[in-house]
């Protein structure tokens, strides 16, 4: 009846899993009970689970990004203190249960942390900055982040209903095989990527096909700003790159479920297969990540430079050049497989030349800024950061893909320090700058600059303390994943990385204190003129929060920096262009289609993951009428009345009104 | 097409070969596309994405047609007569399939309804093709674990199956929508993502038909 499923698939004899389980659900019940008693339930439900409102949804992917972000961080403090104690000593984890720490702290970083972060900021912004009211497929937007969520559920639900993967972020066979690993934990691992996968696939296609054919009229192509570029060569990737992800995990569950031979030792199947669909999806996967980062250093480093991109079409050929090659860098991750010198030799050119892209990026911010009135805002900040971090963090990429190099450092803390350096000073830095740069247009308040500025040199000097000492032990020899050691060298420059990852917590800690800071003092912070930067860009023509139709008409643009144009002929005449002819707004109507579609899909998830087959016939079954009682509704859109429109519109007409002449008293 | 729909088609920016006055010319600048254009051009992009799905289990079928782990090898178990019927079957669903959206276009239910229902039956029909040629393998005991090439044979071949068994599905609710709410925008939109749903699994099996089976009965 229940399959695998019993008693003993949770952990009594383990307490820190258990303890963590029940601190999780005690939040989440505590929550959940504050809502229902404020009342705040039926607003919940109709304005954000139930919202096809892009603006809601990018909310809640950073929100889900941002928690679980929290919930990796906890998996890297407890590794770093575990190499603290295990030194000639076991420590306090089991070896069984560091190796599922580490598979959980890398699949939640990249899958549930980072990608949510900057999923969740393209939705938000793109719309906006395009001079559209929606993305092209709305109902699917909610359904891509609900089973985003589902993903990140599953993987939560493995701390206390059995365990998880134990094999790494890539479940490498013929480890992960059912022979070597006959537990759930590779299972959880992948039905919570799979769909989880399926949810960023449809985001994809839905923003290409946003970017590409939703546009306000005269945004020709070299008219976008530089962010929805990177978004949509970022989307592009996820396109070509996320199929090979389902077809691949789908390969592995094949083999697992019904005894195919894929990967398998023995029949024929092929393990070193494995290896390379998983990096043809896993590497351009990075890119899917920095890309959008990338974007965002583009629009955070004009607006306080106050000056326009430098170089914007070579920004834009930089960015496609990366997504080509993304896709012909691949075997570098497996160098010491055996291709062969000569295509190691290929493979390591490739994965050098990539790095001009870059260059050609930092050489434009770096010359943006020069001449140029700069503020120090946190934002900013955040942006110079990355700037400074990510070249030596790329340099020592370059250094990695010398195939002769590589088989020195393969698999060594060197590789955990170099990737590490990329993606927290590159994708984690550009979604703090991101965050704190669109805040304002998200809630209609800035963030607190002292508390943001006190997080970010946390961050910025806690992570050079944490791994550049990893970098040194690497180049001593110290292997990435050991549960102990007693290497006597090393032992100095890990009590450094932990001394580093105390600085990093009180970082974390200063940025939530930024929240929780400037929502008590939002009064004092809040962003009258839905300008509070000075923008460049069309989001910044919107008031702050936008509504829900972002724009009352849609802006004619006419040229390169939309916004930028628009308000200097505003500033230069004194006064606002004419007053639209306003029409009624047709809007799509909320759906509960993602909500209960990623409930059938969590029960189909877990069904399968602990062979209750009955169920995962129910969750299929259920999923399939969601889709057909979508399918039958007769009213998809609702109207908002000229009146309405109108209203809103003038009065963000006015306080720009009062804006500008304000400023010329 | 009534004269006021075939205008909004007219002025859709997108459209093929268009040169107007004050439109796109190819920079992008024509403003938002019509709903057909987003909806047709979206779904364009889930199929590419849909075949780098097959181009991973052609890829992996590739690797592994030579790993026969002493069972039989391509050219022992495939059976061309056969293959060639599943093809006709899938073909001529196409074709009826292209009738059906003639038969939308000129609003004609009767048409419309007969037209999916014969698409549907061939398809059926090559399904059960299928499901004879991999149950005649089982009972020789030449399942997919038999060997790495039989799993890698199996899965190409029976994802395009379960793509064709969802498609059937979705075919049957798209008659359904056809009968219940006759030919809204909207649900002709939907047929327009269906059809090319349904053509593209031809272009799949051909490619299946050429690299697998051709191919496979000379190795």
């Amino acid at each position: 009846m229940l399959g695998k499923l019993g008693w003993d698939a949770i952990p009594f004899d383990q307490p820190i899993p258990l303890v963590a389980g029940a601190v999780v659900m005690l939040v989440l019940l505590g929550v959940a009970a504050w809502v229902v008693i404020k009342g705040w339930a039926p607003y919940l439900w109709k304005e954000w689970i139930t919202s096809v409102d892009h603006k809601h949804i990018g909310v809640m992917y950073i929100l889900l990004g941002l928690v679980m972000l929290l919930r990796g961080f906890t998996d890297a403090i407890m590794m770093r203190s575990q190499q603290v104690l295990a030194f000639h000593a076991q420590g306090y984890l089991p070896p069984e249960h560091y190796d599922q720490i580490f598979s959980a702290h890398g699949t939640l970083m990249i899958l549930f942390g980072a990608m949510p972060l900057v999923i969740g900021l393209m939705n938000f912004v793109i719309p906006l900055q395009l001079g559209v009211r929606d993305v092209a497929f709305p109902t699917l937007n909610s359904v891509s982040f609900w089973l985003t969520a589902t993903g990140a559920l599953l993987i939560n639900i493995s701390l206390v209903v059995g365990e998880f993967s134990r094999v790494g972020w890539l479940p490498y066979p013929p480890l992960s095989e059912l022979r070597y690993s006959p537990s759930v934990g590779v299972d959880y691992y992948l039905w919570a990527v799979q769909i989880s996968g399926i949810g960023t696939l449809l985001t994809g296609v839905n923003f290409v096909t946003t970017i590409l054919k939703i546009r306000a009229p005269g945004m020709t192509y070299l008219r976008m700003p530089m962010f929805c570029w990177t978004a949509l060569a970022s989307c592009m990737l996820i396109i070509a790159a996320f199929p090979v992800l389902t077809a691949t995990l789908a390969m592995l569950t094949l083999d697992r479920y019904l005894g195919f031979h894929f990967f398998t030792n023995e029949a024929g199947g092929n393990p070193m297969m494995f290896v390379n669909l998983i990096w043809c999806w896993a590497h351009p996967e990075v890119y899917i990540l920095i890309l959008p980062a990338f974007g965002i250093f583009s629009e955070v480093v004009p607006t306080f430079s106050s000056k326009p991109l430098f170089g914007y079409r070579s920004m834009v050929a930089a960015t496609l050049f990366i997504c080509v090659v993304a896709f012909c860098v691949w075997l570098h991750h497996f160098f010491t497989m055996g291709a062969g010198a000569d295509v190691n030799a290929v493979f390591g050119i490739a994965s050098s030349i990539i790095a001009v892209g870059t260059g050609v990026k930092m050489y434009n911010w770096l010359f943006t800024m020069y001449g140029g009135r700069i503020r120090f805002a946190t934002p900013m900040l955040w942006s110079l950061g990355f700037m400074t971090t990510f070249i030596t963090g790329g340099l020592t990429g370059v250094l990695l893909a010398v195939p002769p190099a590589d088989f020195l450092l393969h698999n060594s803390m060197f590789l955990v320090a170099h990737f590490h350096h990329v993606i927290v000073g590159g994708v984690i830095f550009g979604v703090f700058a991101g965050i704190t740069y669109w805040w304002p247009k998200a809630f209609g308040f800035r963030l607190h600059e002292g508390w943001g500025k006190a997080g970010f040199w946390c961050a910025l000097a806690g992570f050079y303390v944490t791994f550049v000492p990893l970098y040194i032990t690497g180049v001593l020899g110290m292997t990435r994943r050991l549960q102990h050691y007693d290497v006597a060298e090393w032992r100095p420059w890990i009590m450094v990385a932990a001394l580093g990852v105390v600085i990093l917590i009180v970082g974390a800690a200063c940025q939530v204190m930024q929240i929780v800071v400037s929502v008590k003092h939002r009064n004092e912070l809040r962003d009258t003129t839905g300008d509070p930067w000075d923008g460049r860009s069309l989001e910044w023509a919107t008031p702050s929060p936008p509504p829900v139709f972002n724009f009352a008409v849609l802006p004619q643009v006419q040229g390169a920096e939309a916004y930028w144009d628009v308000k200097q002929r505003a500033r230069e005449a004194l006064r606002l262009g004419q007053e639209p002819h306003y029409e009624a707004i047709e809007m799509p109507r909320n759906s509960a289609t993602g909500f209960v579609c990623a409930f059938f899909a969590t029960i189909i998830g877990f069904a399968l993951i602990w062979y209750i087959w009955w169920l995962a016939i129910v969750g299929l079954v259920g999923a399939y009428a969601t889709f057909v009682i979508f399918a039958w509704r007769d009213v998809p859109e609702y109207e908002i009345p000229p009146d309405e429109v109108a209203r809103i519109d003038r009065a963000n007409r006015g306080v720009r009104q009062q804006a500008l002449l304000g400023a010329s008293a | 097409m009534s004269t006021a729909e075939s205008t909004i088609a007219f002025s859709d920016p997108y459209r093929l070969g268009n040169r107007g006055p004050n439109l796109a010319r190819g920079h992008g600048g024509g403003g938002p596309a019509s709903k057909r254009v987003i909806v047709g051009y979206g779904f364009w992009l889930f199929l590419l994405s849909d075949i780098v799905i097959f181009a991973c289990l052609f890829a992996a079928y590739a690797v592994l047609a030579d790993a026969i782990a002493d069972g039989p090898r391509a050219r022992d178990i495939y059976d061309l007569k056969r293959v060639a019927l599943e093809t006709a079957c899938l073909l001529a669903s196409s074709f009826f399939c292209g009738l059906a959206t003639i038969a939308v276009a000129r609003r004609n239910q009767f048409l419309t309804q007969a037209a999916l229902a014969a698409t549907g039956l061939l398809g059926f029909a090559f399904l059960l093709l299928e499901a004879s040629e991999f149950s005649g393998l089982y009972a020789l005991g030449d399942g997919p674990t038999r060997s790495g090439f039989l799993t890698g044979f199996f899965t190409l071949v029976g994802c395009h199956g379960v793509h064709v068994t969802a498609g059937l599905l979705w075919l049957g609710t798209m008659m359904a929508q056809f009968f219940a709410k006759g030919f809204r925008p909207d649900i002709r939109r939907r047929f327009l993502c269906f059809s090319m749903f349904w053509h593209f699994l031809d272009i799949v099996w051909v490619a299946i038909f050429s690299l697998v089976y051709l191919v496979g009965t000379r190795l």
